[in-house]
């Protein structure tokens, strides 16, 4: 059986440093896995967030060899075994303690966001291919993984200017839903900040439910903001014909 | 206050934040209670988020016939007419309406052609019955209660354990527990307590339960003097993943034999055709389950000692669209891809129809002020539970809760809770730190879960009973002088030594009421009673806490009105 070296950050904010574990490898596993057999046998104290085990919560995001991922998901044989493996808790946000991260702003954020209003009188019919846009931003399982690596939060720290990735997907869930009729685009602008993201698509390639976050939630969001602010009778023919929809 | 411990106050306390708490409290704000919800993990990654298949309501939007009528009978069916009939009339009344509402709150369910929300089959269900969201439909629904619960201003508190609940006299007065971040303790002071806090699933080796599952309320009911029912029914999903094993027993939906695929045995055999030739993979769950489990026995099983299931022959681009979490984790976790081959499947852990004795109307337990909705509660599913059952369960009776809870609220003061019952909660919490040189409890919890798989399993005799019980009596000494090491703060293994307790209790509920039932009867199966008695089916096992002691009394079932009985003898 081959073994393996997880390098393991151990500690809290105040001070913290690195430890070695070595576990046996068996086959499937997955670096979730290979901590719990470490809070098994050698550190039943090491503190890690999981729940499903399966893709499906987003609760065991980490920095596994530098990268961001759910532990759950990460083979422990995708991943070169003649070197230390190292696992770190999310840089972004501040470390409770080992694996775990304070992500109460995430939740904050998400209160600022205007909630699904929708149209009065609706038969609520909908149809497929109304929905399959929307559909794509609800399966975010709120990893926060790219909220973790967009450089506007993990670099600049702008938390208390900018949203991150994650609610402009959650805002584009509701802009885009055929029935709700809330407007939501100065919100974005000003409280999301949506004009801080460079489009640098480093938050598409991290999101463990491929969720296409630039391409089909963050642009259609800032040409929304774009026609609302810079397009001033685009604004008006809108406000005529109560169409939020382009 | 002091510096001991925080304490809030509250007028409903829900404990639990899946499906049926979120539910719970949005009907308890509606009522305008101060509403606290407490919960061991982040807002919306309940157990709720793996439910996949879909949420069972008789809308007849795929096949008009259906309506609550036959929805009534195919769950009394289901669980072997065990179940609470009054529960399961309600639950196929009032699901329709809870799935609306749900839309109306911006969940967005697949949809037929017209416009519709669309239906999926699933076994033992007469009709296309459930609404879905391709494989993820929990996640949709806990999604959707979570943002309408936050736009209503609920308070929640994230990441915080509940060991023990305080009383007033016979009443239920609040709760005590701890923050699991920093390991301070909290008070919780409220009129009324709803327990939604799911199943126990974490008591067993291969399981599709996270490791929020450990029976916590039940337990906390029992310690608090109220009554559990029929407790021995535990449901093996028949097919959770076998290979590999870091992966074993996470589940495979129901949905993929909804959606068409096939059972078959390592010679190839569609073997469903022996045990249940008309509804095929699509029979109830314990009878699927138990058909794999004896295939497997019988030498009949696949290479990892399983079943083969197999949607490969429908188009792969159909496949992707209506089993995408299916499609990802076959191929990210056991290289297989299930548009090109069959999945190894076996049964799994997976749910709990025994619980916390509710009215049906109310949810309220046998303690005053004390509700329960969910799977922590028992009664809808009777014998065995239909899936798609478990998430209507959730939006019917976690409203109803809510709304008793919150008008039980209305006409009640503020309990007083006696400081001798806090220092002994807090004392309680503070033991594993002050034993020295005791096992760790993940040594404890992994034997625990050993003895349940093997003696408390899918088949179950006598013997094995009577030796669990025993193995639990031992498991109880040791659990009680575990010893933790570290700090309080956010310490896994501290954490386990509470879990481990309520699990423990739990399971030796289990395995009481087990022994008891000398028959065998939807997801209890006895292989030295292997008949199905129809008088141990007119009786419900109660479980209580007399002086100390764990008591099992049998009751009578309540007589079926004349209307429901007709319904029954439809078609
Ligand atoms: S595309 Fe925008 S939101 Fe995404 S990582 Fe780059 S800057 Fe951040
Ligand atoms: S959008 Fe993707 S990466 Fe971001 S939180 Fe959601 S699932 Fe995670
Ligand atoms: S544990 Fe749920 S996503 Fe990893």
């Amino acid at each position: 059986m081959a073994e393996a070296t997880l390098n393991i950050f151990r500690g809290d904010s105040t001070n913290g440093k690195r430890v070695d574990y070595k576990v046996d490898v068996t086959p499937g596993m997955v670096v979730l896995d290979a901590l719990h057999a470490i809070q098994g046998h050698q550190a039943p104290d090491l503190a890690v967030r999981w729940n499903c085990k399966a893709g499906k919560c987003g609760s065991c995001s980490a920095e596994v060899n530098g990268r961001p991922r759910l532990t759950c998901k990460t083979r422990m044989d995708s991943l070169p075994l003649d070197r230390p493996i190292t696992v770190s808790p999310m840089k972004t946000f501040p470390v409770i303690k080992d694996l775990v991260t304070d992500v109460s702003w995430n939740y904050a954020v998400n209160k600022k966001i205007t909630p699904f209003t929708p149209k009065k009188d609706t038969d609520w019919k909908m149809y497929q291919q109304d929905i399959d846009r929307v559909q794509e931003f609800r399966k975010c399982i709120e990893c926060f993984l790219c909220q973790n690596v967009c450089h506007v939060l993990r670099d600049h720290d702008v938390k208390d200017k900018f949203g991150g990735p994650r609610f402009f997907v959650r805002a584009a869930s509701l802009e885009m839903h055929p029935l709700d009729v809330a407007d939501r685009v100065p919100m974005i602008k000003e409280e999301l900040g949506i004009g801080y993201c460079n489009i640098t698509k480093c938050c598409t390639e991290v999101c463990p439910e491929e969720i296409h976050i630039t391409d089909n939630a963050i642009i259609p969001l800032k040409e929304r903001v774009v026609d609302e602010y810079y397009d001033p009778i685009l604004r008006i023919v809108r406000k005529i014909t109560g169409a939020k929809k382009a | 206050m002091t510096d001991r411990f925080e304490t809030h106050e509250h007028d409903v306390l829900i404990i639990g934040a899946g499906g049926a708490g979120l539910r719970a409290a949005i009907e308890a704000l509606k009522f305008g209670a101060k509403v606290g919800v407490v919960c061991k993990s982040l807002l919306g990654k309940a157990h709720t988020v793996m439910a996949e298949g879909g949420i069972a309501a008789a809308m007849g939007n795929v096949d008009s016939a259906d309506g609550w009528k036959p929805h009534f009978r195919d769950t009394m069916r289901g669980g072997k007419m065990l179940n609470n009939w009054r529960m399961a009339q309600l639950h196929a009344q009032e699901s329709i309406e809870r799935v609306k509402e749900l839309e109306q709150w911006g969940a967005l369910f697949d949809r037929t052609d017209n416009g519709n929300i669309l239906q999926r089959a699933f076994g033992g269900h007469t009709y296309k019955r459930l609404c879905h969201v391709g494989d993820r439909t929990g996640l949709e629904m806990i999604r959707t209660l979570q943002d309408r619960g936050v736009q209503l201003g609920v308070d929640v508190y994230m990441e915080c354990t509940i060991t023990r609940l305080m009383k007033d006299g016979d009443r239920v007065a609040g709760a005590f527990g701890y923050w699991r971040e920093q390991g301070r303790f909290v008070l919780f002071k409220a009129k009324s307590v709803i327990i939604c806090t799911g199943g126990i699933g974490k008591a067993w080796k291969i399981t599709s339960n996270s490791w929020e599952c450990t029976g916590d309320g039940m337990a906390l009911a029992y310690y608090a003097g109220a009554e559990l029912l029929d407790m021995e029914f535990v449901q093996f999903h028949p097919t959770g993943m076998v290979w590999p094993p870091g992966v074993q027993g996470i589940l495979v939906t129901e949905a993929v034999r909804g959606e068409g695929g096939i059972l078959r045995n390592k010679n190839g055999e569609r073997f469903m055709e022996k045990y249940d030739p008309k509804r095929m993979e699509l029979s109830t769950r314990d009878v699927v389950a138990r058909s794999i489990y004896t295939e497997v026995k019988e030498g009949r099983g696949s290479e990892h000692g399983g079943a083969y299931l197999d949607i490969s022959h429908k188009p792969a681009e159909v496949v992707k669209k209506k089993l995408p979490s299916m499609y990802h984790q076959f191929k990210g976790l056991a290289d297989v891809d299930i548009t090109k081959g069959p999945m190894e499947v076996g049964p799994t852990c997976h749910y709990m129809m025994g619980g916390i004795k509710v009215d049906a109307e109310t949810a309220a337990s046998t303690l005053p002020g004390l509700y329960a909705a969910g799977e922590a509660a028992a009664g809808l599913h009777g014998a065995n539970r239909l899936g798609g059952n478990s998430l209507s369960d959730l939006v019917v009776f976690g409203r109803r809760a809510g709304e008793a809870a919150a008008k039980y609220a209305q006409s009640a003061s503020m309990p007083k809770i006696d400081e001798a019952q806090v220092s002994a909660a807090e004392r309680e919490l503070l033991a594993p730190f002050e034993r020295q040189g005791g096992e760790s409890p993940y040594a404890v919890h992994r034997d625990l879960q050993d003895t349940m798989q093997s003696l408390v399993g899918i088949f179950r005799v006598e013997d094995d009973l009577k030796k669990a019980l025993a193995a639990l009596l031992t498991l109880k000494e040791r659990a009680a002088k575990v010893s933790v090491e570290g700090s309080r703060m956010f310490n896994p293994g501290w954490h386990l030594a509470f879990d481990l307790r309520n699990m423990l209790t739990v399971s030796e509920a289990v395995a009481t009421a087990a022994l008891a039932r000398r028959e065998s009867r939807g997801a209890h199966s006895r292989i030295d009673c292997p008949e199905t008695d129809p008088v141990c089916g007119k009786e419900n096992h109660i479980i209580k806490d007399v002086n100390g002691k764990m008591s099992l009394s049998t009751v009578p079932k309540g007589p079926l009105p004349e209307d429901l009985q007709k319904i029954l003898e439809e078609a």
